[in-house]
Protein backbone atom coordinates (compact mmCIF):
# COMPACT_ATOMS: atom_id res chain seq x y z
CA UNK A 1 0.00 0.00 0.00
CA UNK A 2 2.46 2.19 0.81
CA UNK A 3 4.41 1.87 -2.23
CA UNK A 4 1.40 2.65 -4.70
CA UNK A 5 1.13 5.75 -2.67
CA UNK A 6 4.71 6.79 -2.87
CA UNK A 7 4.04 5.76 -6.86
CA UNK A 8 0.86 8.09 -7.09
CA UNK A 9 1.86 10.88 -4.22
CA UNK A 10 -0.80 13.22 -6.23
CA UNK A 11 -3.72 10.93 -5.82
CA UNK A 12 -3.79 11.83 -1.82
CA UNK A 13 -7.73 12.89 -1.99
CA UNK A 14 -8.19 14.15 1.17
CA UNK A 15 -5.29 15.24 2.30
CA UNK A 16 -3.01 18.07 2.81
CA UNK A 17 -4.09 18.92 -0.75
CA UNK A 18 -7.55 19.01 -0.35
CA UNK A 19 -7.19 22.57 0.31
CA UNK A 20 -5.77 23.37 -3.05
CA UNK A 21 -7.96 21.58 -4.24
CA UNK A 22 -10.85 24.17 -3.28
CA UNK A 23 -8.99 26.86 -4.16
CA UNK A 24 -8.14 25.74 -7.59
CA UNK A 25 -12.06 24.95 -7.89
CA UNK A 26 -13.32 28.35 -7.34
CA UNK A 27 -10.96 29.77 -9.20
CA UNK A 28 -11.69 27.28 -12.08
CA UNK A 29 -15.25 28.57 -11.53
CA UNK A 30 -15.07 31.78 -11.33
CA UNK A 31 -13.06 32.44 -14.56
CA UNK A 32 -15.44 30.52 -16.24
CA UNK A 33 -18.57 31.89 -14.58
CA UNK A 34 -16.68 35.32 -15.94
CA UNK A 35 -16.44 34.17 -19.21
CA UNK A 36 -19.41 33.37 -20.00
CA UNK A 37 -20.96 36.31 -18.36
CA UNK A 38 -18.38 38.17 -21.23
CA UNK A 39 -19.62 36.07 -24.01
CA UNK A 40 -23.23 37.04 -22.36
CA UNK A 41 -22.82 40.83 -22.39
CA UNK A 42 -20.30 40.93 -25.16
CA UNK A 43 -22.87 38.98 -27.70
CA UNK A 44 -24.97 41.66 -30.35
CA UNK A 45 -28.16 43.16 -30.13
CA UNK A 46 -30.17 41.41 -32.88
CA UNK A 47 -32.64 43.48 -35.10
CA UNK A 48 -35.20 40.98 -35.42
CA UNK A 49 -37.26 38.13 -33.49
CA UNK A 50 -38.19 34.59 -35.49
CA UNK A 51 -41.47 32.80 -34.02
CA UNK A 52 -41.39 29.14 -35.07
CA UNK A 53 -44.64 27.17 -33.90
CA UNK A 54 -43.52 23.42 -33.67
CA UNK A 55 -40.50 23.79 -35.41
CA UNK A 56 -42.12 25.36 -38.63
CA UNK A 57 -41.82 29.36 -39.02
CA UNK A 58 -44.16 31.43 -38.37
CA UNK A 59 -42.74 34.58 -39.19
CA UNK A 60 -40.20 36.99 -38.72
CA UNK A 61 -40.60 40.61 -37.00
CA UNK A 62 -38.27 43.84 -36.75
CA UNK A 63 -37.26 45.02 -33.27
CA UNK A 64 -36.98 48.36 -34.78
CA UNK A 65 -40.88 48.46 -34.80
CA UNK A 66 -43.60 48.35 -32.49
CA UNK A 67 -45.83 45.81 -32.48
CA UNK A 68 -48.37 43.45 -30.91
CA UNK A 69 -48.74 40.01 -32.34
CA UNK A 70 -51.32 37.15 -31.26
CA UNK A 71 -49.80 34.07 -31.70
CA UNK A 72 -52.36 31.41 -32.48
CA UNK A 73 -51.85 27.30 -32.18
CA UNK A 74 -53.51 24.78 -31.71
CA UNK A 75 -56.37 22.41 -33.72
CA UNK A 76 -58.19 25.50 -33.93
CA UNK A 77 -56.06 28.42 -33.01
CA UNK A 78 -57.33 28.15 -29.01
CA UNK A 79 -54.06 28.02 -28.05
CA UNK A 80 -52.65 31.94 -27.71
CA UNK A 81 -49.41 33.71 -26.62
CA UNK A 82 -49.24 37.97 -27.15
CA UNK A 83 -45.98 38.57 -28.34
CA UNK A 84 -44.87 42.22 -28.03
CA UNK A 85 -42.27 44.21 -29.56
CA UNK A 86 -41.70 48.03 -27.98
CA UNK A 87 -38.55 49.45 -27.52
CA UNK A 88 -36.27 46.95 -29.52
CA UNK A 89 -37.15 44.45 -26.55
CA UNK A 90 -39.42 41.40 -27.43
CA UNK A 91 -41.14 39.53 -24.32
CA UNK A 92 -44.91 38.00 -24.35
CA UNK A 93 -47.41 39.95 -22.69
CA UNK A 94 -49.72 36.81 -22.09
CA UNK A 95 -50.55 33.64 -22.99
CA UNK A 96 -53.43 30.67 -21.99
CA UNK A 97 -50.60 28.18 -21.63
CA UNK A 98 -50.33 26.89 -17.90
CA UNK A 99 -47.66 27.27 -16.63
CA UNK A 100 -47.27 30.72 -17.66
CA UNK A 101 -43.44 30.30 -17.78
CA UNK A 102 -43.09 32.62 -20.93
CA UNK A 103 -44.86 35.43 -20.52
CA UNK A 104 -43.02 35.49 -16.93
CA UNK A 105 -39.82 35.75 -18.78
CA UNK A 106 -37.38 38.97 -19.30
CA UNK A 107 -37.96 41.27 -22.46
CA UNK A 108 -35.43 39.45 -24.99
CA UNK A 109 -33.23 41.66 -27.43
CA UNK A 110 -29.41 39.95 -27.85
CA UNK A 111 -28.69 37.59 -30.41
CA UNK A 112 -29.90 34.03 -29.85
CA UNK A 113 -31.43 35.02 -26.73
CA UNK A 114 -35.39 32.74 -26.52
CA UNK A 115 -38.45 32.46 -25.04
CA UNK A 116 -40.23 28.93 -24.96
CA UNK A 117 -43.41 28.56 -24.42
CA UNK A 118 -43.54 24.39 -24.53
CA UNK A 119 -47.22 23.57 -23.96
CA UNK A 120 -48.01 25.47 -26.78
CA UNK A 121 -44.56 24.67 -28.89
CA UNK A 122 -44.04 27.88 -29.51
CA UNK A 123 -40.01 29.65 -29.55
CA UNK A 124 -39.46 33.23 -30.32
CA UNK A 125 -35.54 33.79 -30.81
CA UNK A 126 -34.09 36.91 -31.45
CA UNK A 127 -31.55 36.85 -34.88
CA UNK A 128 -30.20 39.09 -37.04
CA UNK A 129 -31.52 39.46 -40.18
CA UNK A 130 -29.69 42.41 -42.10
CA UNK A 131 -26.15 41.77 -41.63
CA UNK A 132 -23.61 44.58 -40.77
CA UNK A 133 -20.99 45.88 -42.43
CA UNK A 134 -18.53 43.73 -40.48
CA UNK A 135 -16.66 41.19 -42.98
CA UNK A 136 -17.61 38.01 -41.68
CA UNK A 137 -13.91 36.49 -42.42
CA UNK A 138 -10.62 38.52 -42.09
CA UNK A 139 -8.13 36.82 -44.90
CA UNK B 1 3.37 -1.57 -17.08
CA UNK B 2 6.71 -3.35 -18.52
CA UNK B 3 5.22 -6.12 -21.19
CA UNK B 4 3.47 -4.37 -24.55
CA UNK B 5 1.23 -7.48 -24.44
CA UNK B 6 0.35 -7.10 -20.95
CA UNK B 7 0.09 -3.34 -21.27
CA UNK B 8 -1.85 -3.60 -24.70
CA UNK B 9 -4.38 -6.02 -23.50
CA UNK B 10 -5.27 -4.10 -19.89
CA UNK B 11 -5.52 -0.99 -21.89
CA UNK B 12 -7.72 -2.55 -24.16
CA UNK B 13 -9.94 -3.94 -20.51
CA UNK B 14 -10.10 -0.21 -19.60
CA UNK B 15 -11.47 1.02 -23.05
CA UNK B 16 -14.14 -1.24 -22.62
CA UNK B 17 -14.73 -0.53 -19.35
CA UNK B 18 -14.74 3.11 -20.21
CA UNK B 19 -17.53 2.04 -23.18
CA UNK B 20 -19.36 -0.01 -20.57
CA UNK B 21 -19.89 3.21 -18.19
CA UNK B 22 -20.33 5.56 -21.20
CA UNK B 23 -23.33 3.03 -21.82
CA UNK B 24 -24.54 2.71 -18.07
CA UNK B 25 -24.65 6.84 -18.84
CA UNK B 26 -26.48 6.23 -21.55
CA UNK B 27 -29.51 4.48 -20.09
CA UNK B 28 -29.59 6.92 -16.93
CA UNK B 29 -32.30 9.35 -17.85
CA UNK B 30 -31.51 12.78 -18.64
CA UNK B 31 -30.91 15.27 -15.71
CA UNK B 32 -31.87 18.33 -16.61
CA UNK B 33 -33.42 18.64 -20.40
CA UNK B 34 -33.47 21.95 -20.93
CA UNK B 35 -29.07 22.36 -21.41
CA UNK B 36 -27.51 19.57 -23.25
CA UNK B 37 -24.57 18.06 -22.63
CA UNK B 38 -24.44 17.51 -18.93
CA UNK B 39 -23.31 14.33 -18.00
CA UNK B 40 -22.01 12.50 -15.09
CA UNK B 41 -18.93 11.54 -17.01
CA UNK B 42 -18.22 7.76 -15.37
CA UNK B 43 -16.01 7.45 -18.16
CA UNK B 44 -13.54 9.60 -17.01
CA UNK B 45 -12.91 7.66 -13.64
CA UNK B 46 -11.36 5.19 -16.14
CA UNK B 47 -9.38 8.14 -17.97
CA UNK B 48 -8.26 9.99 -14.46
CA UNK B 49 -6.74 6.05 -13.64
CA UNK B 50 -4.93 5.30 -16.67
CA UNK B 51 -3.61 8.96 -16.79
CA UNK B 52 -2.58 8.31 -12.81
CA UNK B 53 -1.44 4.39 -13.45
CA UNK B 54 0.32 4.39 -16.71
CA UNK B 55 0.57 8.21 -18.17
CA UNK B 56 -0.77 10.68 -20.59
CA UNK B 57 -0.35 8.76 -23.94
CA UNK B 58 -2.08 5.41 -22.62
CA UNK B 59 -4.59 7.39 -21.26
CA UNK B 60 -4.90 9.18 -24.84
CA UNK B 61 -5.14 5.71 -26.53
CA UNK B 62 -8.23 5.07 -23.72
CA UNK B 63 -10.03 7.79 -24.62
CA UNK B 64 -9.72 7.67 -28.72
CA UNK B 65 -11.30 4.07 -28.64
CA UNK B 66 -13.97 4.80 -26.22
CA UNK B 67 -15.01 8.25 -27.93
CA UNK B 68 -15.13 5.80 -31.61
CA UNK B 69 -16.62 3.27 -30.09
CA UNK B 70 -19.44 5.40 -28.09
CA UNK B 71 -19.99 8.16 -31.15
CA UNK B 72 -20.40 4.30 -33.72
CA UNK B 73 -22.69 2.85 -31.09
CA UNK B 74 -24.99 5.70 -29.76
CA UNK B 75 -23.34 8.88 -31.35
CA UNK B 76 -23.10 10.87 -34.79
CA UNK B 77 -20.89 12.99 -36.32
CA UNK B 78 -22.00 16.04 -33.71
CA UNK B 79 -21.57 13.89 -30.65
CA UNK B 80 -18.47 12.69 -32.35
CA UNK B 81 -16.73 16.71 -32.81
CA UNK B 82 -18.17 17.24 -29.59
CA UNK B 83 -16.69 14.82 -27.41
CA UNK B 84 -12.93 14.62 -29.32
CA UNK B 85 -12.41 18.63 -28.58
CA UNK B 86 -13.84 17.99 -25.37
CA UNK B 87 -11.40 15.25 -24.52
CA UNK B 88 -8.42 16.99 -25.80
CA UNK B 89 -9.02 20.00 -23.48
CA UNK B 90 -9.35 17.64 -21.10
CA UNK B 91 -6.78 15.49 -20.81
CA UNK B 92 -4.21 17.64 -21.90
CA UNK B 93 -5.44 19.85 -18.70
CA UNK B 94 -5.50 16.86 -16.40
CA UNK B 95 -2.10 15.85 -17.82
CA UNK B 96 -0.68 19.41 -17.17
CA UNK B 97 -1.91 19.58 -13.64
CA UNK B 98 -1.14 16.16 -13.08
CA UNK B 99 2.59 17.01 -13.85
CA UNK B 100 2.60 20.35 -11.59
CA UNK B 101 1.20 18.30 -8.76
CA UNK B 102 -0.14 20.45 -6.46
CA UNK B 103 -3.65 19.06 -6.72
CA UNK B 104 -5.26 15.47 -5.32
CA UNK B 105 -7.24 13.59 -8.63
CA UNK B 106 -10.14 15.71 -7.29
CA UNK B 107 -8.72 19.36 -8.54
CA UNK B 108 -7.69 17.16 -11.82
CA UNK B 109 -11.02 15.74 -12.80
CA UNK B 110 -12.71 18.59 -11.77
CA UNK B 111 -10.54 20.68 -14.31
CA UNK B 112 -11.11 17.70 -16.81
CA UNK B 113 -14.47 18.05 -16.43
CA UNK B 114 -15.21 21.84 -16.45
CA UNK B 115 -12.37 21.41 -19.74
CA UNK B 116 -14.71 18.87 -21.33
CA UNK B 117 -17.49 21.01 -21.64
CA UNK B 118 -15.55 24.20 -22.69
CA UNK B 119 -14.20 22.25 -25.35
CA UNK B 120 -17.64 21.21 -26.22
CA UNK B 121 -19.04 24.64 -26.00
CA UNK B 122 -16.20 25.79 -28.61
CA UNK B 123 -17.35 22.91 -30.98
CA UNK B 124 -21.07 24.36 -30.75
CA UNK B 125 -19.62 27.99 -31.27
CA UNK B 126 -18.37 26.23 -34.44
CA UNK B 127 -21.28 24.27 -35.51
CA UNK B 128 -23.75 26.79 -34.46
CA UNK B 129 -22.72 30.01 -34.26
CA UNK B 130 -24.62 32.17 -31.71
CA UNK B 131 -26.97 30.29 -28.78
CA UNK B 132 -26.91 30.97 -25.61
CA UNK B 133 -23.53 30.08 -25.16
CA UNK B 134 -22.36 32.16 -22.47
CA UNK B 135 -25.49 30.58 -20.02
CA UNK B 136 -24.73 27.09 -21.74
CA UNK B 137 -20.55 27.65 -20.63
CA UNK B 138 -21.78 29.04 -16.49
CA UNK B 139 -24.44 25.97 -16.01
CA UNK B 140 -22.09 23.20 -17.96
CA UNK B 141 -19.36 24.34 -15.66
CA UNK B 142 -21.37 24.12 -12.48
CA UNK B 143 -22.39 20.57 -13.81
CA UNK B 144 -19.14 20.05 -14.70
CA UNK B 145 -17.26 20.65 -11.66
CA UNK B 146 -19.82 18.38 -9.05
CA UNK B 147 -18.98 15.62 -11.46
CA UNK B 148 -15.67 16.28 -11.66
CA UNK B 149 -15.96 15.78 -7.54
CA UNK B 150 -17.34 12.71 -8.14
CA UNK B 151 -15.09 10.87 -10.87
CA UNK B 152 -11.75 12.68 -9.22
CA UNK B 153 -13.17 10.73 -5.59
CA UNK B 154 -13.37 7.73 -7.35
CA UNK B 155 -10.68 7.72 -9.74
CA UNK B 156 -8.79 8.93 -6.48
CA UNK B 157 -10.03 5.79 -4.90
CA UNK B 158 -9.16 3.76 -7.47
CA UNK B 159 -5.79 4.83 -7.86
CA UNK B 160 -5.20 4.07 -4.34
CA UNK B 161 -6.61 0.86 -4.02
CA UNK B 162 -5.34 -0.71 -6.62
CA UNK B 163 -2.10 -1.93 -5.83
CA UNK B 164 0.48 -0.61 -8.90
CA UNK B 165 1.65 -4.50 -8.86
CA UNK B 166 -1.30 -5.61 -11.37
CA UNK B 167 -0.77 -2.71 -13.63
Amino acid sequence: MNESKNNVPAANIGGHKLKNDLVFIAVLLLAVVLVGLGIYFLRGEGDSVTVTVDGRLYGVYSLSEDLTLDIRTGDDGEERNLLIIKDGKAYVQSATCPDGICASHKPISREGESIVCLPNRVVITVTTEQKDDAPDVVV
Amino acid sequence: MKNTVKKTALLGLFAALAIVFAYIEVLLPPIFTAVPGIKLGLPNIVIVFVLYRAGLGEAAAVSLVRILAVSLLFGNFASFAYSVAGAVLSLGAMALLKRLNFLSTVGVSVAGGVLHNVGQILVAMLLLGTAELGYYLIVLAMTGTLSGILVGICGGIAVLRVPAKYI
